[in-house]
């Protein structure tokens, strides 16, 4: 049984608790100084250095459609690969590391935003909160995600 | 094995690689022995390791080819055009199979009997010399004799030599004849006559080559010259008659010089004996020859002593040569192969140190007496050199690139029956591996493209007065850490007509904007896709992909690519590319709060602007532009391309002027333009770094880098910010007509220089007439005829008051105005210079005073225009006096429009016009005319200049003639040249009259008659 469990590193962007599965994540940041790129998409926020690798941070926040964060606010990232190149994505906090049996998580609800359907794997019931499941590719894959978002 | 063939096939095809350029020189200096050497060398290598793989193909060609060139090295074949194309058809045959080798490990299937056949029938077939009896016995021209009778015993006779000897033996019926005029039966005669003789010579030489120990003596000696002369002297020595034949240091030249020892003398005395015995000679007869061969071979073995002795003077020399040689060698041998994965992992390292390094040095520089400093500056230096050496390894000859052009000339000269002479400059001139690789073939391709469409053809360039001889110059050379590769032919240029029609055909551009454009913008059409002006397609090229792709790959690499080419000239195009790709130079610049950086490769200057600096940003209808010597600069605001201004923010800027601004004046092609940034920092070795793929399609810029101090900057790319401006404007285009107005809009308005002279009256002159404002002691004015001189730089100047009635003053310092004319010069005494400013100069007045245009309102004044050429001609009086006494008066004055190239020439002959009393406008170009024409201005005159560059006089007056509201305009042609053939030709295509530069009067009065007859017509 316990090897049908998955691992999830747990973020919190808006007040939602989404989960990365933990083998996709390669870094947890603090927060970092990144340099702007002009004319860049939205969701890019800039690139940064990383031990000697650029790195391009995107925005999930911008990504996923939500508010910008209020000034002052805490501001982490964490670093994933996605075809080779690696991306830091920018969000709230980071929580716990926790583990579900894979049978256990649900089909995304069909209501939910087109936006959030397109990257989210499905849903896990936690004790008074539900955690969305992140899909690094999808989210990432900026070219269907872009016609969504338009 | 697999290890074996693939050293074997690099270095197969690196030989292949160097018998192809050499071939081709082979072909022009026939006579060239060491690189013919170096060719049989190779090819023998070749043959040779390719019987040891057993490779059976290779060899069977590369023994055909080998065959050929040893015929060449012989000296039995001459080197003819035909011949090379066969060994070069032979050495891609060796290339095809060499690449399928490659792919598969395996030698291909094929055929190759054709081109052996082909090459063993110009090696055998065609024997040069006229076939003698001797022919029969040649050794070479049977070759397959050598190993076998190499491999017989002494005494034995191979079956092919025997029967060579009876062929060639004198039958019964020939031996009277051979010795018709012998009193008494010579030795010769017993043996069989002159022609046994050769057939024992022939077989002494085998022999004396199959023996070891005398083998050496035959050494570098051409078989076949020495059986000649050999049998000559036995020849002549048999018949008793020994005066007659070769002498003996002359028929055993080779014994001598190579040392004859007396062993080795008495082994071929054995072996001739052997010999004679063979062809069945009486013991009686083998005594007497031999007896012969010792007589003569005493005086051979003198010879041979003295010889050695002088060579053993010589040794110690040639020991020294061959030290040194070896030396070579031993150096050759220190180079060993890499494979390329290797030094890219190795380069890639280095950046990242030198990026490290770039940090430390950063943190070492805010931290006051660390003691990290003495071993960081080390591992500085260390790094530097480190990556210079990992450069180094990568750096290559761009010869490497050129390698294959002689051999794609010499195909292209015989395809097309052009002559062109390929010349290479620079070839040791080295660049990046990687950056080599990706500007080969668009090298090969340009080269291509100037000998096929470039070079005309032979009896076209003499009709054209030039050499047969086209010539195709690569130059490669460094400039600023660019390598900079033209390739500049002699040929036909690229047609400009063509090119506009071709243009308007594939609707790249409208009728009225190719019109403004210069020639060298449209001859940049050439770099579109599908944009070929072949008129025929040949297999060479014409194919309509060509330079557009050229410019694509060149570009990719950071590169620049541009071309100047004047019709009927030849074409030059020169290609701009950084030495490496991974390490470059970049400026750094900081707009708004980010840095960038700039591409050293692209930027040409940097220029500070300020309120109160030499330069300033003017503006265009909002559009800012730098003037920067005599050329109008378009400027973009790097906030603005990058999106980064606020619009409110902005407007308020606006207001306030910002203080400083520094720009930067890039390049990209023959576009120049300035990037307003912030502030410039340094520049800054960087490590190029591509974008990640999101952000791959935002063509501003280039990649991004690590910086010093660790922040991530992005690269701009100057290619990128050229072509989004230009697409904002809708085309490039769009500059030449916004710097067109421009000029027209100058034309109007003029600096003046304001000043006071005798009464309270403001007076004004252009001041581009104005030499030097200078104040002179009144104590140096002298008197020279009743006038006030001074001695000015070494020469009497004249002065001149405004009115006769102005007094000087008493002492001091009085201020003039120097006007200089050629050698003349003069000088204007005024009270006091008011101000220069810029204004239209607009004479509303005109006046009867002699020296005053007229009055004008400048800067809100009524101020009176001097007529400086009055003056001019006042104090030198040589001007002629037609030139002011023009139209003056009248209420509708002549308008002259002018066209010069020559800013001077402008600035000098319109004062001159106004002060004739006429109004005038003056272009530097015959476009800029056209272009105003376009709007509609007229004009009572055109004063053209005929040398112009883009269009010349002629052309253009041909176009204002053509039609357009110019048609019935006089028109005078203004030139230096003034033969009867250009008057003529200034008639025909439209010049109502020829004047000769310089002639001001002439111009005065043709102006004149020129106008009135227009305004009788009228």
């Amino acid at each position: 049984m316990e090897n049908k469990n998955k691992d999830f590193v747990t973020i919190r962007l808006a007040n939602q608790l989404c989960g990365i599965p933990i083998l996709d994540v390669h870094d947890v940041l603090s927060e970092q100084s990144i340099t702007a790129v002009p004319l860049a998409p939205p969701a890019v926020s800039g690139v940064l250095n990383l031990r000697g690798r650029i790195v391009t941070a995107i925005n999930l926040r911008k990504r996923l459609g939500l508010p910008e964060q209020e000034a002052g606010g805490e501001n982490m990232s964490i670093v994933v690969e996605y075809q080779g190149e690696p991306y830091s994505l920018l969000i709230d906090s980071v929580g716990d590391v926790l583990s579900f049996p894979e049978d256990s998580f649900e089909n995304n609800p069909v209501t939910l935003d087109s936006c959030w359907q397109e990257v989210s794997n499905g849903i896990f019931r936690l004790k008074g909160e539900l955690l969305v499941i992140l899909d690094v590719e999808k989210l990432l894959n900026f070219e269907t995600g872009q016609s969504a978002a338009a | 094995m697999d290890d074996l063939l693939n050293e074997f096939l690099t270095e197969t095809n690196e030989s292949i690689d160097v018998v192809d350029v050499e071939m081709v020189t082979l072909e022009q200096d026939p006579t060239n022995k060491p690189v013919l050497d170096n060719i049989f060398r190779l090819v023998h290598t070749i043959k040779g390791t390719c019987g040891f793989l057993g490779l059976p193909r290779l060899e069977a060609v590369a023994h055909a080819g080998e065959n050929v060139l040893g015929k060449y090295r012989d000296g039995e074949l001459v080197v003819t055009s035909d011949s090379v194309t066969l060994i070069l058809a032979a050495i891609d045959r060796i290339k095809e199979i060499l690449a399928g080798l490659e792919e598969t490990q395996e030698e291909p299937q094929g055929d190759d009997t054709a081109i052996i056949n082909q090459l063993n029938e110009v090696a055998y077939g065609k024997p040069i010399e006229t076939a003698a009896a001797a022919e029969a016995t040649d050794i070479i021209e049977m070759p397959e004799i050598t190993p076998q009778s190499s491999g017989n015993l002494p005494g034995q006779v191979s079956l092919e030599e025997l029967e060579a000897a009876f062929a060639a033996a004198p039958g019964p019926d020939d031996e009277d004849e051979a010795t018709p005029e012998e009193d008494k039966v010579s030795l010769l005669t017993r043996i069989g006559g002159a022609d046994a003789v050769k057939v024992i010579i022939h077989l002494f030489h085998n022999r004396i080559l199959s023996d070891i120990s005398v083998k050496n003596l035959m050494e570098g000696v051409n078989t076949r010259e020495s059986k000649v002369k050999i049998g000559d002297f036995f020849v002549a020595c048999l018949s008793g008659k020994s005066e007659s034949g070769p002498g003996i240091s002359a028929a055993f030249e080779s014994f001598i010089s190579h040392g004859m020892t007396k062993k080795q003398s008495e082994t071929i005395r054995k072996l001739l004996g052997s010999v004679l015995e063979e062809v069945d000679l009486s013991p009686l007869d083998v005594e007497a020859v031999l007896g012969e061969y010792d007589d003569f071979a005493v005086a051979i073995l003198d010879e041979a002593n003295k010889k050695i002795k002088e060579q053993t003077k010589k040794t110690d020399k040639d020991a020294a040569t061959a030290g040194a040689k070896t030396g070579d060698k031993s150096l050759a041998n220190q180079s060993i192969r890499v494979s390329v994965q290797v030094l890219e992992d190795l380069m890639t390292m280095v950046s990242e140190l030198v990026l490290t390094r770039n940090q430390l040095m950063q943190l070492l520089r805010h931290s006051d007496n660390s003691e990290f400093s003495i071993p960081l500056q080390r591992l500085s230096q260390c790094t530097t050199e480190l990556q210079e050496g990992v450069m180094k390894t990568r750096m290559q000859p761009v010869g490497n690139a050129w390698a294959k052009l002689p051999r794609i000339i010499r195909d292209l000269q015989l395809e097309l029956n052009k002559k062109i002479d390929l010349q290479m400059i620079g070839a040791d001139t080295e660049l990046d591996r990687q950056v080599l690789e990706m500007i080969k073939d668009p090298l090969t391709h340009m080269v291509r493209n100037s000998a096929d469409h470039g070079i005309e053809m032979p009896a076209d360039r003499l009709a054209a007065g030039k050499k047969e001889t086209g010539v195709v110059r690569l130059n490669a050379f460094h400039e600023g850490g660019h390598i900079v590769i033209e390739i500049t032919d002699d040929g036909a240029g690229l047609p400009v007509e063509k090119l506009k029609a071709k243009a308007l055909k594939n609707g790249l551009a409208t009728e009225e904007e190719l019109n403004e454009m210069t020639d060298n913008q449209i001859q940049r059409f050439i770099f579109h896709p599908g944009f070929s002006t072949a008129e025929k397609v040949t297999a060479v090229s014409g194919r309509g992909v060509g330079m557009d792709v050229v410019r694509t790959n060149i570009e990719k690499i950071g590169g620049t690519v541009d071309l100047k080419s004047v019709e009927g000239k030849g074409t030059s195009f020169s290609i701009k590319i950084p030495l490496t790709l991974a390490i470059v130079s970049a400026l750094i610049v900081k707009c708004r709060e980010d840095r960038f950086a700039i591409p050293q490769i692209s930027v040409l200057e940097l220029v500070r602007t300020s309120a109160d600096s030499e330069h300033t940003i003017e503006h265009i209808n909002d559009t800012p532009v730098l003037r920067l010597r005599d050329r109008l600069l378009p400027l973009v605001r790097l906030d603005e391309i990058l999106g980064m201004s606020d619009p409110d923010e902005e407007a308020e800027k606006g207001a306030t002027v910002r203080q400083e601004d520094y720009i930067v004046i890039v390049q990209v092609g023959s576009f120049t333009f300035g990037i307003v940034v912030d502030q410039v920092f340094d520049t800054e070795e960087i490590v190029v770094k591509p974008v990640a793929p999101i952000l791959r399609n935002l063509p501003t810029f280039a990649g991004n880098t690590i910086l010093g101090d660790g922040k991530v900057i992005m690269i701009l790319d100057p290619n990128g910010i050229a072509s989004q401006i230009s697409d904002s404007t809708s085309d490039s285009s769009g500059f030449a007509s916004e710097e067109d107005e421009h000029l027209t809009v100058e034309d109007g308005r003029e600096a003046i220089l304001l000043f006071r002279a005798g009464n309270e009256n403001r007076r004004a002159v252009p001041l581009s007439l104005v030499a030097r404002l200078e104040e002179i002691d009144v104590t140096t004015i002298e008197t020279s005829d009743g006038k006030p001189v001074v001695q000015y730089r070494g020469q009497l100047m004249p002065l001149v008051t405004l009115d006769n009635t102005y007094k000087m003053m008493e002492e001091g310092r009085q201020p003039i105005l120097v006007f200089i004319d050629g050698d003349k010069s003069m000088g204007i005494i005024v009270d006091e210079i008011i101000d220069i400013l810029e204004d239209e100069i607009n004479i509303e007045l005109s006046s009867t005073i002699d020296g005053q245009i007229g009055t004008s309102v400048i800067n809100g004044h009524a101020t009176d225009m001097i007529d400086v050429a009055y003056y001019i001609e006042k104090t030198h009086g040589k001007l002629g006096s037609s030139s002011t006494s023009g139209h003056t008066g009248s209420g509708s004055r002549p308008h002259v429009l002018l066209i010069d190239d020559s800013k001077f020439f402008l600035s000098m002959i319109k004062p001159i016009l106004s002060a004739a009393g006429y109004k005038n406008t003056a272009v530097d170009s015959a476009a800029a005319a056209l272009a105003l024409r376009e709007k509609g201005h007229d004009y009572d005159i055109i004063i053209s200049d005929i040398e112009m560059p883009d269009m010349d006089g002629f052309s253009f007056a041909q176009e204002v003639r053509d039609g357009g509201i110019w048609q019935k305009t006089p028109m005078i042609a203004l030139s230096s040249h003034h033969t009867q053939k250009d008057i003529a030709r200034g008639h025909e295509v439209g010049f109502d009259d020829y004047v000769v530069k310089l002639d001001r009067d002439a111009l005065m009065t043709t102006i004149m008659q020129q106008v009135g007859k227009k305004q009788n017509a009228a």
